[in-house]
């Protein structure tokens, strides 16, 4: 990490905040139309027991969400990489699942399973995020050269030997570029339930009762606490694909 | 038993395809003596890659026997080394994990002290020391494809199967790499099977080239190389090397049905 890898970013978002106070002072907007980042700070003061407890709700939601969605997609993935029948099978209901509006599935899971306003959270946000990550694993296993199996193929080795040792982590870069997108895609499934079945639960309630006493600067500042707890759990993501994936990425050559 | 390492007798296959089955291979003879060098060459698209596979029993031919060491190949054998055109190296390793990786999958009787000071002494002699914490994204391809010949026989394989391992080399990297197989095969004697596109290449590595026919392949000629000493690149300019590449060249445009057996055209 160097400085300029902090600096940039950090300048890039005090920028967009300078331009945004500015736009809505030249307009003249009254806080009921926009609000703008100087009305963020009273509000997370006013409220910021209720942030702390919202937040962490959504958070560990999310998380554990993106966990099942990361369990249950690499392994939906494998059946799709390893077997063309399975693949052939697969896709189209998968594709067409995944095409159905998570807003409309809200409803059903609330009347499904009535009550269950953590499992429901949680199952919305596993919904809407493994579709990325079985996609990723299954082309990454599928595309893999066949002269990468036959190396360890021709001396014998299994084929879990194989998965383990050349498969998986050949697949790893496509895993992280859609775990990536998946981690915003939790959240919103996280908060998509707690907004559309509103339980007074996780920063999506906190943004309904923001709603309903039109107070915008609290919705504002819900807005904002999101986007920081995805841009937090999307860089958790990119320090562990360095870790993991690091060699994916190349130095220039000269 | 015969003295013969490689035995292919009467290889007959074909592949299933949605328009019937496609005969690759049919009637293929090659016999390779313990410590030989046979490199194998043919029109493009003639079944020659599916020769490797059968002979490393990635694969069981319709018809016909595959011997190693006097036992019929039945599935993968860990006494058989492999390299292709493409290194296939492991990004993720280093070089020297990347050589030591047979290693993981063959028994072996070396102490991890040991495998790593055979992989460290083969980069050595293919001249790729130094190197042995690079990764492979860091090497030229000609290097990564020194990686990979290593790679190939770190685990002492009695056969070693390369697949055009120099055709998507540059010239004058393929002309280095030609004289470190020799060096490779005096320090660390094989027993090799070549697959090439290059009739300049079969007669400068092997002792003895075989002409495969076009698809369905056949053996449709054998040729003995005697060059003797040792080989440099200067022995693919003399007269007799200019003969026997004439002769293969002749035997190339059968195999493609360019000409006919006196010469004519077809």
């Amino acid at each position: 990490m160097t400085v300029r890898s902090i600096f940039v970013p950090v300048a890039a978002i005090v920028i967009f905040g300078l331009l945004w106070e500015l736009l809505v002072w030249a307009n003249g907007w009254p806080n009921y139309v926009m609000a703008s980042p100087s009305d963020l700070p009273p509000a997370y003061s006013r409220y910021w027991e209720l942030f702390i407890v919202m937040g962490w709700q959504t958070l560990w939601r999310t998380v554990v969400g993106l966990m099942l969605a990361i369990v249950f997609g690499v392994l939906l993935g494998m059946v799709m990489g390893f077997s063309r029948t399975m693949r052939d099978a697969l896709y189209p209901l998968l594709v067409g699942f995944n095409a159905i509006p998570k807003a409309t599935v809200v409803p059903i899971v609330a009347l499904l399973f009535v009550g269950d306003h953590n499992f429901n959270t949680i199952l919305i946000a596993f919904m809407i995020s493994f579709f990325p990550i079985a996609v990723s694993v299954s082309i990454g296993l599928s595309t893999l050269e066949p002269e990468y199996r036959d190396i360890l193929a021709s001396l014998g080795a299994s084929k879990t030997t194989i998965f383990w040792k050349i498969a998986l982590p050949k697949t790893l870069p496509e895993f992280f570029g859609a775990l990536k997108v998946a981690v915003t895609l939790a959240f919103i499934g996280t908060n998509l339930m707690e907004i559309v079945s509103p339980h007074g639960r996780g920063l999506g309630a906190l943004f309904d009762s923001g709603k309903t006493n039109s107070d915008y600067p609290l919705m504002f500042a819900v807005l904002i606490a999101l986007a920081l707890m995805g841009i937090v759990l999307y860089y958790v993501v990119v320090v562990l694909e360095k870790i993991f994936a690091g060699w994916a990425e190349r130095s220039p050559t000269y | 038993m015969s003295d013969n390492l490689i035995e292919i007798k009467g290889v007959r296959h074909a592949y299933r395809t949605k328009a019937g089955p496609l005969p690759v291979l049919d009637g293929l003879e090659l016999t390779v003596p313990e410590g030989g060098f046979a490199a194998v060459v043919g029109p493009s698209g003639c079944g020659k890659s599916t020769l490797t596979r059968l002979i490393a029993g990635l694969m069981k031919p319709d018809h016909g026997e595959v011997w190693l060491h006097g036992e019929l190949v039945k599935g993968p054998k860990s006494t058989v080394g492999m390299a292709f055109q493409n290194p296939v190296l492991l990004e993720w390793r280093t070089i020297l994990q990347n050589v030591m990786l047979p290693l993981e999958i063959v028994p072996t009787k070396m102490s991890k002290r040991e495998q790593e000071d055979r992989a460290r002494k083969l980069l050595a002699l293919v001249g790729l020391e130094g190197f042995e914490d690079k990764r492979p994204s860091e090497l030229s391809g000609g290097m990564r494809q020194r990686a990979s010949l290593c790679r190939s026989i770190v685990h002492k394989p009695e056969v070693l199967i390369l697949d055009e391992p120099f055709g998507a080399l540059d010239a004058f990297t393929r002309e280095d790499l030609w004289q470190t197989m020799h060096k490779v095969k005096a320090e660390e004697p094989f027993t090799g099977v070549l697959i090439t596109h290059d009739l300049r290449e079969s007669i400068f590595l092997a002792d003895q080239v075989i002409v495969l026919s076009g698809r369905p392949a056949k053996t449709q000629y054998v040729m003995d190389v005697h060059l003797t000493g040792e080989r440099d690149i200067e022995h693919l300019y003399t007269p007799e090397t200019a003969e026997a590449l004439n002769i293969l060249r002749h035997q190339i445009q059968i195999a493609q049905g360019r000409t006919t057996e006196n010469g004519g055209a077809a």
